[in-house]
């Protein structure tokens, strides 16, 4: 396959008030609402209207900061972007979906059925549970070593897979002369086997609208890297400079090549938290200003911008054309705020510069990938 | 003093793979894409429905050995098509069911309060309990749970998502930027359960939903379910449709109520029911008549019967004769998967059937016909609501749920012509007067778990 779009991609995370702890104190925040359906699809819409390719939603099974003074709570990720689906039309929905409490089978369910209230725009990003914290709501034994965590990951997004292939397309028939609506050997049990767990299926959930949704892997860490390079449609890396995302993204696509895969079918889209302001000085006043309310800022692994629109438009488009990245998933430093300036500010400008689309050309998260509706892996036997 | 007038409650099932959709009519929809949804909820919400409703597939039926093909089959997840219904409708309720074997209390504890916010008050969750080692071949724990302790995991999963729920206070959320404070001071405790099926702990990461608790549904009709249902439950399902066994079973679980220490009116009875209408008494039943044809095809007699006989009888002939020869009885538990199973003596049932087909004059499929139809309303439109009427009035249910035979389109009529008779009659409401579940079942809002800010007495 060769790349069919020549621009980068962006995804934005709506999470809380935004990605700085203390963005809830701002006054445009609405931090009364943060549980409100009506504020996160207003943000879905905005976002749309930037043609971004997805929104995300986190999750975790954990309560964020022991603090009164931060955002604390959230919303089944899956459950809020499917409350989003209806009121959107183009705009891709990409919740975390975690695979270490959870059941395959659910997950399987739970987002071909996003696929279809979305007529075809759901997708995943499926993380690991790495704190004892979450461990212990399950009532589980001690957490599992990273290797076992994302070997299990790898399972999960294995066999999920596989579920969204147990339905051939045209499994119904409704055939009255034999009064079958279903033909069985439409169906495939995937009677998977591994070492965490064992599937059946076939699932209960007929093929969806993008039969496989979109995929996304976090890379960041040895085990991590070789679950996305084999299974992710798209990796999410955290680099701090171009250099670094580069030297990621090009062994991405390397193991992705050696596990057989077609590298143009791995898209490297790396995490950026920023805040946005008319000049640069201002950005930085308001950076600090933010950072005196919180007076514990957290440890910074990701790219951390704070400067203007063009600013990091120009960043964009030099990280995207030099191959360190095919994009970025961007987390506002504020909501709405910082929402409103990528989608005001930085996207005009990559529009103009030729690296971002100025409409939805196709109407799945796949069509903004540019990637083709797979065949079924079970259906080719027939 | 005469008794008060009850305000009767309806909700609506979007059934979903079993013999009563039938899916051989050229009006019959797409059983998976959103827009069924879309226009069974609005319908029912034109209606004024109390909720929505959509049970739970965990694995395909298999019968003798291989994947059910006769009756609709695959569905999509319920609790996800129901949080996108939350977006296009504004008063409808929203219930699921989830089983309590293959979950975990935190993580359904988390999408009901989520649901509920997201629609803002509508959220109800149907519990069940699904112990069998078939449908624990798609799960981690596989056939785990012994079926004499569904019951205890059943009930302490309860216990276990209420204390989750209030371990929020109802007014935890402060956001006040000019104080710092995002949640109150202790208005979000830590857990600690340890019990038969759960030990966990830690602290809950929603806070508390419009309602407090979801509304609680069940469905159980042994005497455990309707204990649970008496000691929990918010609304009970039932089979009894009719006026007698709908009585019958209304008195038995409204009569362990008080050992709860609960009202008759905090647990609302809700029997399944079919409604056909029709511009004549004779239109409609010829309706029905017709109807019941389709939900019971010739194969799918054959298949019925192979339940209960436990062998193979494709050989048979639809419009002949019961089979002379009896019900293998060990067969008869193995030959059908995923199904709930309601016939506990094949022998017994055997020879009833052979008793009825042979006063009756019954071919095979006629026999299945007439052993499988439960009691339905059917009649002019004011004839159907005289007799819901007339049974919730008489204490045989405190409303129905009603199961259409086609998707999407099967309550138009319902909605179109019955509820205004019901309406006329001042026994249904002709508009939403509150916003969440728990205002349209008349039921009260659990208290926050410190009693001393109960948002309720301020």
């Amino acid at each position: 396959m060769t790349r069919t779009t020549g621009h980068l991609h962006l995804g934005v995370s709506l999470d809380g008030a935004g990605s700085h702890p203390a963005a809830w104190q701002e006054p445009d925040s609405d931090a009364g609402h943060l549980f409100d359906a009506s504020r996160i699809v207003d943000l879905a819409l905005i976002a749309e209207r930037g043609t971004l390719d997805f929104v995300t939603l986190d999750d975790s099974f954990a309560l964020q900061s022991p603090g009164t003074d931060r955002v604390r709570g959230r919303l089944d990720a899956l459950l809020a972007l499917a409350r989003v689906a209806p009121l959107t039309n183009g705009i891709g929905l990409v919740p975390t979906v975690t695979t270490t409490h959870t059941e395959p089978f659910h997950i399987s369910k739970n987002v071909a059925t996003l696929d279809l209230v979305s007529a075809g725009r759901g997708g995943w990003r499926a993380q690991v549970s790495s704190t004892e914290v979450e461990a212990t709501h399950f009532g589980r034994k001690p957490v599992a070593t990273d290797s076992d965590l994302h070997a299990e990951a790898a399972e999960v997004i294995e066999v999920v897979r596989r579920l969204w292939d147990s339905w051939d397309d045209d499994a119904v028939i409704r055939d009255q002369a034999t009064g079958r609506y279903i033909d069985r050997d439409r169906l495939h049990y995937v009677d998977f086997v591994g070492r965490f767990f064992k599937v059946r299926g076939p699932s209960i959930t007929p093929r969806s609208p993008q039969a496989q949704p979109l995929v996304a892997i976090d890379a960041d860490s040895d085990a991590s890297i070789a679950v996305a390079s084999s299974l992710a449609d798209i990796a999410v890396i955290q680099a701090l400079d171009a250099e670094s995302a580069r030297a990621r993204r090009l062994e991405l696509r390397r193991r992705a090549g050696d596990a057989g895969r077609d590298e143009d079918a791995l898209f490297v889209l790396g995490t950026v938290d920023a805040l946005f302001a008319d000049g640069t000085a201002s950005a930085a006043a308001q950076r600090a200003r933010l950072d005196a309310i919180d007076t514990e800022p957290p440890a910074r692994s990701t790219l951390d911008f704070v400067g203007t629109a063009s600013d990091f438009a120009m960043l964009a488009e030099d990280w995207f054309r030099s191959g360190a990245v095919d994009g970025f998933i961007v987390r506002p430093a504020r909501l709405p705020r910082d929402l409103l300036h990528l989608v005001d500010g930085v996207v005009p400008v990559l529009r103009e510069r030729g690296v971002f689309r100025s409409f939805y050309g196709g109407n799945t998260l796949r069509d903004h990938f540019g990637l083709v509706r797979p065949a079924n892996r079970f259906a080719a036997a027939r | 003093m005469s008794k008060p007038i009850k305000q009767i409650h309806l909700a609506a099932h979007f059934p979903g793979v079993n013999s009563t959709t039938v899916w051989s009519d050229p009006t019959s929809g797409s059983q998976t894409d959103f827009a069924s949804f879309v226009h069974l909820a609005r319908t029912a919400e034109r209606g004024k429905f109390d909720f929505f409703f959509l049970a739970e597939g965990l694995r395909l039926r298999e019968h003798r050995g291989q994947i059910f093909e006769l009756d609709v089959v695959g569905r999509p997840d319920s609790l996800t098509v129901l949080a996108a219904l939350a977006a296009v409708t504004e008063h409808l309720g929203l219930a699921a069911t989830l089983n309590t074997t293959f979950n975990e209390p935190y993580e359904l504890a988390r999408q009901f309060a989520s649901l509920d916010h997201l629609s803002r008050g509508r959220a109800a969750w149907n519990a069940v309990t699904s112990p069998d080692a078939f449908t624990g071949e798609n799960f981690r724990r596989g056939g785990f749970l012994d079926p004499a302790l569904r019951y205890q995991r059943a009930e302490e999963f309860i216990v276990v998502v209420r204390e989750l729920w209030d371990s929020w206070d109802d007014d935890a959320l402060v956001a006040d930027a000019e104080s710092g404070e995002f949640t109150r001071e202790r208005a979000v405790r830590t857990f600690d359960h340890t019990g038969a099926q759960f030990a966990i702990s830690g602290e809950f990461n929603v806070p508390r939903s419009p309602q407090g608790y979801p509304v609680q549904i069940q469905a159980g009709d042994s005497d455990e379910g309707r204990e649970l249902a008496a000691a929990y439950s918010d609304v009970i399902f039932s089979r009894h449709s009719g006026l007698r066994d709908g009585q019958a079973f209304y008195t038995d679980v409204k009569g362990r109520l008080a050992r709860y220490g609960r009202e008759s009116d905090e647990l609302k009875i809700i029997p399944a029911a079919t409604a056909i209408v029709g511009d004549t008494e004779t239109d409609a039943r010829e309706r029905f008549d017709h109807i019941r044809r389709q939900q019971v095809s010739p194969q799918g007699a054959i298949a019925f019967l192979e339940q209960v006989w436990g062998r193979d009888l494709s050989s048979y002939d639809p419009d002949g004769p019961l089979p002379a020869i009896d019900p293998d009885v060990d067969g008869g538990n193995s030959i059908t998967r995923g199904r709930v199973r309601h016939e506990k003596d094949p022998l017994a049932v055997a020879t009833k059937w052979r008793e009825i087909a042979e006063a009756k004059n019954l071919s095979i499929r006629e026999l299945i016909i007439e052993v499988t139809t439960r009691t339905a309303f059917v009649g002019t439109p004011g004839y159907v609501a005289e007799t819901i009427n007339e049974y919730v009035q008489n204490d045989a249910a405190d409303g129905y749920i009603l199961v259409p035979h086609l998707t999407p389109h099967g309550l138009d009529d319902f909605v179109d012509l019955v509820v205004p008779e019901l309406q006329e009659r001042g026994v249904f409401r002709t508009d939403y007067v509150g916003t969440t579940l728990r205002e349209h079942l008349g039921l009260m809002r659990p208290r926050s778990a410190r009693p001393e800010i109960d948002l309720a007495t301020r």
